[in-house]
């Protein structure tokens, strides 16, 4: 980002006239803006994509009205709710009511600015980027608890009550095992985390050893969970909470609950695929860094962003909803004990492998070849 | 493209340059607003947000002493210690708030005089 | 792509004045105001959720100031465990505990003008000291290094923090012990 800022004014005269700050406060904001719309628009063909997906499974066809397949739906929805009256319930902290799905909306959004889309398609390659969005996607607990104490509804509140200790408690779970990923990779730079899984298919992260792999998928149960998807959406429980936190929320700030949901799926779905599934590696060395190259690194992530988008809908459809006593026992008593596990299992395989082979994650490849091979056996 | 720490523009000074000075002021608001809470309060968990307050100028002042200090990140460290006392000492103070409550219906400081449960 | 914004902006014969010396003092302003404005907030606030809320401000605004100071990891731990964490147990805190009052989370203050004498008397004394003190002008030139690895260095070295740093996840745990065995339900009345 500052690096094309910096191309940008050393190569076009009329900017450099201009005041530096002034060049880097408009780039910063035009950045901003276009990931905004970027994710944004990507949120809305996600709830088509959900729409579809669950028409199939359950036989039906789903939206495919507007647009090609339908792929304008979430433009007519989003009109639909624009068009709705914005209603704020009388006995409701009004202060708190509108600033609650701004918070929420800031931290499903804000942290795609270190997300790379590819090699350098990063609005802020920050060194502490993995921290950076664990960091802010927790303020969502904050407008999740806002918005249910400020509608001054019961079902509000149980609904955020619920919801913030789920979302807190998988906090745990998901930072644990996005740790053990800091811990092989020795960083916390998303660009470089993805650029050392180049090469082959082996060199992806969820391939370094079984920890590793386990690693991945307490990932993306946690990920699950402290999205309030199903079968981990208790707080939204619609048959006994008609609809959670945002009950009271209607036209453009319930939708802006909606996008954010959503947004906040890209989000982590991308964050999985860059930190476990190699990025923007196609699983053959290939150089992609180049100018051009890297927009075909950015298409191969976003195809593994998708797949693991499609994952998630897929078990939405596909499974019961917990309990809610058993939504606290499996973070606290499953996913928590096993992520310390691989957190201390890698360590270990970090540790055996450097000195032993002299490569940190030699130890872990030979454990999974003896497990893949166990396994054909 | 290597990562850059934070921003850093070509012809400005460091985000850092308004000096030492300001940011001890802005502590010492930070404090003296924690104090004012602490003193004025009657809700213990109200008094819990005001020592939350002046937890952070202490805060806000070892990093600043850090940055203008000798180079080592001990200022840093420092506020790593006070966060992690803080986050223990919400979790236990909440703790003893809640069965104040639960034994006395109310948790206004004042009238909580009997450490009998 | 900042042409196209710039282009709407006009050429570069406008008389734009140059604030890029200035843009750190005017980033410092911003997010001071936000949090000394957050923390006065806190305090004077009449209910006490909004008292939380407005803590969430100053948080916000100390956090700021901490990456204006390059201390991003710092920064970026006090969102995660302030604002995620102490912050939420907080509010959790006033829910819980405010059903049984007349006036749901309303309090009156104590003893209002003794204590804003207290404070403003801190505070003066503290400017007194602030100003009476000569601190270094500027900052060691800014090292471009992440905090990051420097930090988790010191908190293994067994000669700066390895002591503490037991001690402190020794502390922590006995915390997590407390308040889990205090905030339990009572079997017996």
């Amino acid at each position: 980002m500052q690096q094309w800022l910096d191309d940008l004014i050393a190569g076009t005269a009329w900017l450099q006239a201009l005041p530096t700050g002034l060049v880097y406060t408009i780039g910063i904001l035009v950045a901003c803006k276009l990931i905004l719309l970027f994710s944004s628009l990507l949120a809305g063909e996600v709830v088509w994509l959900e729409r579809r997906v669950s028409g199939r499974m359950q036989a039906r066809i789903g939206p495919n009205r507007v647009g090609p397949q339908g792929l304008l739906q979430f433009l007519a929805d989003g009109v639909k709710l624009l068009s709705k009256e914005d209603v704020i319930p009388a006995t409701a902290d009004r202060p708190v009511f509108v600033l609650a799905p701004i918070l929420v909306y800031l931290g499903a959004f804000a942290a795609f600015c270190v997300i790379p889309f590819g090699y350098g398609l990063v609005a802020a390659d920050m060194n502490v980027g993995l921290f950076l969005v664990l960091a802010i996607t927790s303020i969502e607990v904050v407008g999740v608890i806002m918005a249910g104490w400020a509608s001054n509804s019961k079902w509000a509140v149980l609904g955020a009550m619920r919801e913030v200790a789920q979302m807190i408690s998988y906090e745990l779970p998901l930072g644990l095992s996005a740790l053990a990923i800091a811990l092989l990779a020795g960083t916390l730079n998303l660009t470089d985390i993805a650029l050392q899984q180049e090469g082959w298919l082996w060199n992806w992260y969820v391939f370094r050893g079984p920890f590793a792999f386990a690693a991945f998928f307490l990932f993306f149960t946690a990920a699950l969970a402290s999205l309030k998807r199903a079968p981990f959406d208790l707080p939204e429980a619609e048959s006994e909470l008609v609809a959670g936190f945002h009950t009271e929320y209607t036209g453009f700030r319930f939708a802006i609950f909606f996008l954010a949901e959503y947004s906040a799926m890209i989000l982590f779905s991308m964050l999985a695929a860059v930190l476990f599934l190699g990025g923007w590696s196609p699983g053959f060395p290939v150089d992609l860094t180049g100018p051009a190259a890297r927009w075909i690194g950015f298409g191969i992530l976003f195809a593994k962003t998708a797949f693991l988008l499609f994952v998630m809908i897929w078990v939405r459809w596909s499974l019961p909803r917990f309990r809610i006593d058993k939504v606290m026992y499996l973070c606290y008593k499953v996913l928590l004990p096993l992520s310390v596990v691989c957190v201390l299992g890698l360590s270990l395989q970090v540790l055996l492998g450097e000195v032993l082979w002299g490569d940190q994650s030699a130890f872990g490849r030979w454990l999974m070849g003896l497990g893949v091979h166990g396994g054909i056996r | 493209m290597s990562p850059v720490p934070l921003l850093a523009l070509p012809g400005a000074p460091s985000l850092a340059a308004v000096g030492l000075g300001p940011y001890l002021v802005v502590g010492a608001a930070l404090f003296s607003a924690g104090l004012v809470t602490v003193l004025a309060r009657r809700n213990a968990v109200a008094i819990l947000i005001g020592i939350e307050l002046m937890l952070n100028a202490a805060n806000l002042n070892l990093v600043a002493f850090d940055r203008f200090g000798p180079g080592l990140v001990r200022g840093q460290v420092f506020a790593l210690f006070v966060l992690v006392i803080a986050a223990a000492e919400a979790a236990v103070a909440l703790a003893i708030v809640l069965n104040v409550f639960d034994s006395r219906d109310r948790v206004d400081v004042d009238q909580v005089r009997s450490l009998k449960g | 792509m900042s042409a196209l914004a710039l282009a709407a902006v006009g050429p570069a014969a406008l008389p734009i004045p140059d604030l890029t010396p200035h843009l750190p003092g005017i980033v410092f302003g911003g997010l001071a105001g936000v949090s000394v404005l957050g923390a006065i907030g806190a305090a004077t606030a009449p209910r006490i959720v909004h008292a939380a809320f407005c803590l969430l401000a100053a948080l916000f605004g100390v956090a700021g100031l901490y990456f204006l100071l390059g201390a991003d990891f710092v920064a970026l731990g006090q969102v995660i465990v302030y604002v995620g964490g102490i912050l939420v147990l907080l509010v959790f805190g006033v829910l819980l505990t405010g059903r049984t009052q007349v006036v749901l989370g309303q309090e009156g203050p104590r003893r209002p003008t003794g204590a804003i004498l207290a404070g403003a008397a801190v505070f003066l004394g503290l400017l007194l000291a602030i100003g009476g003190t000569r601190w270094p002008a500027q900052p060691r030139p800014a090292d471009p290094t992440p905090t990051t690895a420097p930090i988790g260095r010191a908190f293994l070295d067994p000669d700066q923090f390895l002591v503490p740093f037991e001690v402190a996840s020794v502390l922590l745990l006995a915390a997590l012990v407390g308040a889990a065995y205090l905030a339990r339900r009572r079997r017996e009345p």
